[in-house]
């Protein structure tokens, strides 16, 4: 087996947060003992819910954050140090794609300058060819040069994301961070973006990690699933096993909150309680107390991620403790 | 049965670009309608325009009448009672709809003031009790807090429970879980359920969501460009969707189970408001589209049972779907 391109190593990132004018400081952990792997040319798909800690670790995987424990690898070397010459050769093998694409465009200049800027920053070809990219960007995201002198403001929301999705594939990246980059777009148009993601992606072999909290869109998309819940991967695993048989019983329920057309919503598991609030992450697993499984244990240790079967991981104590096993006795 | 709710060739413009063009829709009592449509297709609209709530430059026509009482046009004492008391609202984003320097306790009680005979003690514990229904946990301390000290979740919670303090025997829900997580949508999903099934009231589920409306709804209607193009009983709906515009809103959708296939796009956007194209605003997307579905817009015509289609490419739009299943 190759080395992965993009490996991750247990990374942990917490904030400092005060409460109230005069509370003290309380450190919140965004992203706690992450670790990933990406092939070249595989999509990761990281779904989990607002606070999960997803978006963080998008941000160090790209090193727009340091992590203040674990490191992050590309291309079996270790990330550069900010700054440097080595860091932004790495930087324009690696791109991000936001779920706003107004807010990551600039409103006064017209979208085919902004998708030249990269190549300018990173003094790529001459003049001539900067342009003829340009073009050949534009086309491949199946927008006309006519699209190219307009302002933002003059695009749909689907033509900007492929504004933004061309901007970032300017310097002809290895590695994507797409961080919901459909989630604001109707349906229609979503499914426009999509598709041409994946046919980018074939193409051009761009290994991506892909960030949303859309189940559906996720699956379409990876090969690989990783579920967060409180800044912990809870599962991980092959994508469509993932989906059809979840392990662990957060995911169980996510998979059920997720309406379908065509099902009533009888037998659908609804979570009690509160979304989790990393400020006050509970003692032994973060889940505990939304769990409908749980048991005395799970409110003492941490659970830590298992193999269970050929191509799954999962850190709950009942489908990895002894409980699962007198469970498949029976 | 008369119905609850009817709504009669309503029509919106907004300094002379037209947003709303000729909107048909009733409900019967108890009953659960589901809106659907990609944002500017005019599903929020139609209910804003229908309670008034539109600003003044907007042109409002047709008819709505609540229990056969035109309520389009009626003066603001009458309109006063219908809003909040026989037919309730609940929106998007509920943080933006609470006062955030007013505790919980007075802006329910206020709701209740307005709608209902109580004074005194009575409010008070009837605002507890609503919150116990909306399941906020220990109502009675909660109920002094403000709305920030609430989560997102709980908040629309609170929402519901101020929707509910009129007795509305009516609720629009328009996109109420698009801004919660996964979690906590299905937690307000099923509270809204619960509800509707114990006051019988009911409901129209606005919602950019197919599944979400799915699940709740009775019967769905498909809103495109200020139209209704597409109404039928929710089951039928998706597993045989007749309007092209309707089949390609649910091939967009990835499943979630199955093997994947590439998603089936509709090509280009929804028309610009005040550029309509002549004749179906659709046409342009379409790929059965017809000389003559350039000419006029075609009208809602029923299909069988129940159901109703505006296109005149129908019975071609239902082979091509059937021909596709038969390969």
């Amino acid at each position: 087996m190759t080395t992965p391109l993009v490996e991750v190593a247990s990374i942990s990132r917490s904030y400092s947060m005060r409460s109230g004018m005069f509370g003290r400081n309380t450190a919140v952990h965004a992203v706690d003992g992450v670790s990933l792997a990406i092939r070249k040319g595989e999509t990761l798909g990281l779904v989990g819910e607002s606070g999960s800690g997803k978006s963080t670790t998008g941000r160090i995987v790209l090193g727009l954050e340091p992590p203040d424990r674990g490191d992050v690898r590309f291309g079996g070397k270790p990330m550069a140090a900010p700054g440097t010459p080595a860091w932004r050769a790495q930087r324009a093998r690696m791109q991000m794609i936001f779920q706003d694409p107004l807010g990551a465009l600039d409103r006064r200049l017209p979208v085919a300058a902004q998708i030249r800027e990269p190549l300018d920053i990173h003094g790529l070809g001459t003049s001539a060819e900067r342009e003829e990219r340009v073009r050949e960007l534009l086309r491949a995201v199946e927008l006309t040069p006519a699209h190219g002198v307009r302002y933002p403001g003059a695009l749909s929301g689907g033509q900007r994301q492929r504004v933004v999705l061309a901007r970032a594939l300017a310097t002809k990246p290895d590695f994507l961070v797409c961080d919901e980059p459909v989630s604001a777009l109707d349906v229609s148009i979503q499914a426009q973006v999509v598709n041409l993601l994946c046919d980018l992606q074939a193409q051009l072999e761009l290994t991506l990690l892909f960030i949303s909290h859309d189940l559906r869109v996720v699956r379409q998309i990876s090969n690989i699933v990783a579920v967060m819940y409180l800044g912990r991967i809870v599962e991980i695993g092959n994508a469509d096993d993932l989906f059809a048989r979840p392990e662990h019983p957060y995911t169980q329920a996510l998979v059920s909150a997720s309406p379908a057309p065509g099902r009533r919503s009888a037998g659908r598991i609804v979570l009690s309680g509160d979304p989790p609030n990393p400020a006050a992450r509970p003692q032994g697993c973060a889940f505990h107390p939304r769990c409908p499984r749980a048991i005395a244990r799970c409110a003492v240790e941490t659970p830590v991620l298992a193999v269970v079967g050929a191509d799954r991981q999962v850190a709950c104590h009942l489908v990895t403790g002894p409980q699962a096993e007198t469970r498949d006795a029976a | 049965m008369a119905p609850l709710i009817s709504i009669e060739r309503l029509s919106v413009a907004f300094n002379g670009v037209p947003v709303l063009r000729g909107v048909d829709l009733s409900l019967q009592q108890g009953e659960a309608l589901g809106l659907v449509g990609e944002s500017g297709s005019g599903k929020s609209v139609t209910w804003l325009a229908a309670l008034g709530l539109l600003p003044r430059q907007a042109k409002v026509t047709g008819s709505v009448r609540l229990d056969g009482r035109e309520i389009l046009g009626a003066p603001a004492a009458e309109l006063d009672r219908v809003r909040g008391g026989r037919v309730a609202m609940i929106f998007q984003d509920p943080a933006s709809a609470l006062n955030p320097v007013l505790t919980i306790r007075r802006q329910l009680c206020e709701a209740l003031a307005l709608h209902r005979d109580l004074s005194g003690e009575a409010v008070k514990a009837e605002a507890r009790r609503l919150l116990d229904v909306v399941g906020i946990p220990d109502a009675k301390r909660r109920i002094e807090a403000y709305p920030h000290e609430f989560s997102g979740g709980q908040v629309q919670r609170i929402m519901i429970a101020m929707a509910l303090a009129g007795h509305p025997d009516l609720l629009i829900a328009d996109e109420p879980t698009t801004a919660l997580d996964a979690t906590i949508q299905a937690q307000i999903l099923d509270l809204l359920a619960t509800i509707r099934r114990e006051m019988g009231m009911a409901m129209v589920l606005i919602s950019h969501d197919l599944g979400v409306v799915a699940e709740n709804c009775d019967r769905v209607a498909v809103m495109y460009a200020g139209r209704i193009v597409e109404e039928a009983p929710a089951n039928q709906i998706f597993a045989d969707p007749v309007h092209p515009y309707a089949q390609g809103l649910i091939g967009a959708l990835p499943p979630l189970d199955g093997p994947r296939r590439r998603l089936t796009a509709i090509p280009g956007t929804v028309p610009d408001p005040a550029r309509m194209p002549a004749g179906c605003a659709f046409a342009p997307r379409c790929s059965l589209a017809a000389e003559p579905c350039c000419v006029a817009a075609p009208s809602l015509a029923p299909i069988s049972d129940g159901r109703s289609v505006a296109c005149i490419r129908a019975e071609a739009s239902r082979r091509a779907l059937l021909g596709m299943a038969a390969e």
